[in-house]
């Protein structure tokens, strides 16, 4: 691809240094500083530049050592304090009145990290966008501290082991002048697919930029100091990214007061060739800055911050069934852990509570009065979601009504009732969320409320556990089809939880019998499975993007039987009901 | 013993007007003491603070020694074991709720209240404290209309489910609700075991035995026992709220009578809060806005 990218000339570091500078598009508008990574120069960005030149003042210099930079003599030219530096002085140079949107990717990303840190420099920066690279330091704490379990670390260790490597004297120069990094280096880049680019890069950018690792990684990563800002900042995070885990980056929320975490589909260089997921979140970002809206500043206590990591911290939520039962619950469980939350359900006072306190936790939280088993309803919803919001990251398709009794009592419009809820309600939000999340370059959740009924035959609930297991295949078939766009797709089965979807049911054949209901809800309540904690397991559970989420241990072990042994179900099918 | 007196018995004006008195002095004592508290202090130091006030005042006994929670054990979030609710060495931070809760004992007279605070500034503390109030309301109104105890508790259930929050009363001991109180009868020495004075315990286990003979409980809650209309007495009624790490009572007296009840005071710090916030041009019960950005609209058909 022909780069947008112009040479504008050298700007001289505060060092002495010579940055190569490029730009694009009109210097009127609002001014975009990329800051790329390595072992890559400055045209890594042409395509994203591309994308964004046409309503930004795009930005673009060679950070030192590569590219068409001088290169400092020593390693401790490639502090990062000095990176740092160089980033103010660019900014400084291109946009002296107004501050600048900084975009960084991978070391480009580290280092402008450092820059909206430091206090003396954050009000250079209106907003950033970090794309595949974390703060050294926020890194250094999670991985000492491990907020987010020890098995992230383990798998971020995995994926960070060439920083070892990089660290021998001699040997990864040698990798690089043979051919045999480059080799192994355009292996890692086809990973997450997509068209593949070949890079444009100088033996220069391979063998200087070793420095970065070797003058920075050590001190930051044993003595992390803290760093926060106060600067808006969004981390995007390639779902299959070959040198980091989500939780490394997603921690920051603990550090950034304005934090958005938000995945798309691909892999760690995936911008180069395919920008638009990119393109697309920087354009909503930096127009929400410019717009100069508001910016709400969340309220959690203590202890909630300490608890959570980043997640779902600025991630967009839509849930449906969100008016009582794990629905609401989980928009609780998610506005605490940042998200924004779009409450949906039939009762509409009910929606507009669970987004009330919802925005009490994270705010911006809406709700809307949607019948789910109006195809066109949903579809408006979805369209509004996308104008108010933008595209979800997440959408749970959880409304659900309870309808119990013998199939030879129940009536034509309970199946109708029930099937229309449970089964058509998840089917249209399918329909109209999947194809604008797949549209939007991936990265996103579906998560549809099955249940242990699914697996679990009874004569008790037929008609209940059909549409439950209708809803589980269709699940489990859209994530199959939804694999190769980044979209994850994720069936609940929660178990006995005490929700008030008993006092809520349909019992057919047996009229409003309410001794029948008060037996069912007291069995409930002994069970004591509050849907507070099963709103925590299913977020907890989100982060590995299972396929199925059992949540109490009834549904786990009803699992294991309906794959181990399903004649204990068949036998177990034939109980009467305890009622 | 007394205890055949127990049932259908409304205390005589100037006892209610003691048992008033002394529920007014425990509110101020947790009132002094919150206005005290600070980051950095302790649960139990504040307990102490709250039992140093009182016993300063003429207070000689306890029904229950003063409690303080802070964080999220405003809410009983973990609490398994009884033991979990005596204060602990969790400190206060900035930011953190804390619910104070004491039941003093001067010349037999009992109050039993909790005082419901925040450190800094919340608005979601300010919601849960601002829905309390229909709790208070729904109580005595569905104790005058006849309602028993039982359903009186699952109204209760319902309005809190309904509101968001869930119910933290159901963690106290019997999942009570309330518990009936009234003058302490008693030739125990004054001593308190494991938090509570040996003399109220006396006075409530032998109320409770004379009220299962009844058919009755003298405590609240929603088992069958308590499927009767709330007996003639005093009860010292706690709804307690709780929503993700924040709890929220009050604990104050109901006086019910053969046709009739009422809250023994409403010049309470958590009446008089509601009462100038209603004045103050802010919206009692109904939303805040939501921070949305745009209003509630109808999809549907």
């Amino acid at each position: 691809m022909n780069s947008p990218l112009h040479p504008h000339g050298h700007v001289t570091a505060s060092d002495g240094q010579r940055l190569a500078v490029h730009t694009a598009g009109d210097p009127a508008r609002p001014t975009l500083l990329l800051v790329h990574g390595y072992p890559d120069n400055a045209s890594v960005w042409a395509a994203l530049a591309a994308d964004l030149a046409a309503d930004h003042h795009v930005v673009a210099y060679d950070v030192r050592g590569a590219g068409r930079s001088t290169a400092p003599d020593d390693r401790s030219g490639y502090r990062m304090d000095q990176l740092a530096r160089d980033v103010v002085t660019v900014a400084d140079a291109v946009s002296p009145d107004a501050p600048v949107h900084l975009v960084g990717h991978d070391w480009g990303a580290i280092q402008s990290w450092h820059a909206v840190t430091e206090p003396a420099h954050a009000h250079r920066f209106a907003s950033y966008t970090a794309v595949s690279g974390p703060n050294l330091d926020h890194a250094g704490h999670w991985l000492r501290r491990r907020p987010d379990g020890l098995r992230h670390v383990l798998r971020q260790s995995v994926r960070s082991g060439y920083i070892g490597f990089f660290h021998l004297p001699g040997v990864p120069e040698a990798a690089w002048l043979t051919g045999v990094g480059g080799l192994a280096l355009s292996a890692l880049e086809r990973i997450g697919g997509g068209p593949h680019t070949p890079a444009r890069r100088a033996t220069r950018d391979y063998l200087n930029g070793l420095a970065l690792y070797r003058a920075n990684m050590l001190p930051r990563l044993t003595r992390p100091a803290e760093r926060r800002t106060d600067v808006p900042v969004q981390v995007l995070a390639p779902t299959r990214d070959a040198f980091m885990v989500d939780q490394v980056q997603s921690n920051a929320a603990r550090w950034v007061e304005d934090l958005r975490f938000h995945r798309f589909q691909g892999g760690h260089w995936t911008l180069r060739s395919r920008p638009a997921a990119v393109a697309r979140r920087v354009r909503s970002l930096v127009a929400e800055i410019e717009s100069g809206a508001p910016r709400p500043r969340r309220v959690r206590t203590a202890q909630q911050a300490r608890r959570h990591g980043g997640a779902f911290t600025g991630q967009v939520a839509v849930v449906t069934g969100a008016g009582s039962g794990i629905g609401r619950s989980l928009c609780f469980e998610l506005a605490e852990r940042g998200a924004r939350i779009v409450a949906v359900d039939v009762n509409g006072p009910a929606a507009e509570r669970t987004a009330e306190l919802s925005a009490l936790l994270t705010p911006g939280a809406g709700a809307q009065r949607v019948d789910v088993t109006d195809a066109a309803a949903v579809a408006k919803l979805a369209e509004w979601v996308r104008d108010e919001y933008g595209v979800p990251d997440l959408v749970v398709n959880n409304a659900g009504i309870g309808v119990a009794g013998p199939f030879l009592d129940t009536t034509s419009e309970d199946w109708e009732r029930v099937v229309d809820v449970n089964l058509w309600g998840v089917i249209h939000g399918c329909r109209a969320f999947a194809p604008m999340m797949v549209g939007a370059g991936g990265g996103g959740r579906i998560v549809n409320t099955a249940s242990a009924a699914s697996y679990l035959p009874s004569r008790v609930y037929g008609a209940y556990a059909a549409t439950k297991a209708a809803v589980l295949m269709l699940s489990r078939s859209l994530r199959g089809e939804l694999a190769d766009s980044g979209v994850t797709v994720t069936a609940v089965c929660p178990g006995l939880i005490d929700t008030g979807i008993i006092s809520n049911a349909r019992l057919s054949g047996m009229g409003e019998r309410s001794a029948a209901k008060d037996r069912l809800n007291r069995l409930y309540r002994l069970r004591g499975y509050t849907p507070e904690k099963a709103a925590r397991r299913i977020a907890d559970a989100l982060d590995r993007d299972p396929e199925i989420i059992p949540v109490t241990g009834e549904a786990h072990a009803g699992l294991l039987l309906s794959r181990l042994s399903p004649g204990a179900l068949r036998a177990a099918a034939r109980l009467s009901p305890p009622v | 013993m007394s205890h055949t007196k127990v049932t259908g018995d409304t205390p005589p004006q100037a006892e209610l007007d003691a048992f008033r008195e002394l529920q007014q002095l425990a509110y101020r004592a947790a009132s002094d003491v919150a206005a005290t508290l600070e980051p950095g202090v302790t649960e139990r130091e504040a307990a102490r603070r709250v039992r140093e006030h009182l016993e300063g005042h003429g207070v000689q006994d306890w029904f229950h020694t003063p409690f303080a929670w802070f964080g999220d054990r405003t809410a009983f979030r973990g609490f398994r074991v009884p033991l979990q609710f005596f204060p602990s060495r969790r400190r206060l931070e900035e930011g953190m709720p804390f619910i104070l809760d004491c039941a003093p004992v001067r010349d037999g007279y009992v109050a039993d209240i909790g005082y419901s605070g925040y450190l800094g500034e919340n608005p979601l503390h300010d919601r849960l404290m601002d829905d309390l109030r229909a709790h208070r309301d729904l109580i005595v109104e569905r104790v005058r209309a006849g309602d028993t105890l039982q359903s009186v508790y699952r109204a209760v259930d319902a309005l809190i489910r309904d509101q968001g929050y869930d119910n933290r009363h159901q963690v106290y001991p019997g999942r009570v609700i309330a518990h009936q109180v009234g003058k302490v009868r008693s030739r125990l020495p004054r001593a308190v075991v494991a938090g509570f004075g040996v003399r109220s315990l006396q006075t409530l286990v032998g109320d409770l035995v004379v009220e299962r003979m009844h058919h009755r409980s003298p405590l609240w809650a929603d088992g069958d026992i308590s499927a009767h209309p709330a007996t003639p007495g005093m009860w010292a009624v706690e709804p307690h709220i709780g929503f993700r790490d924040i709890g929220v009572k009050f604990e104050e007296i109901l006086v019910v009578t053969e046709d009739d009840a009422h809250w023994l005071d409403d010049d309470l710090p958590h009446v008089r809060r509601w009462d100038s916030r209603t004045r103050g041009g802010e919206p009692p019960a109904p939303a805040p806005p939501v921070s949305s950005p745009s209003p509630t609209t109808e999809v549907t058909r």
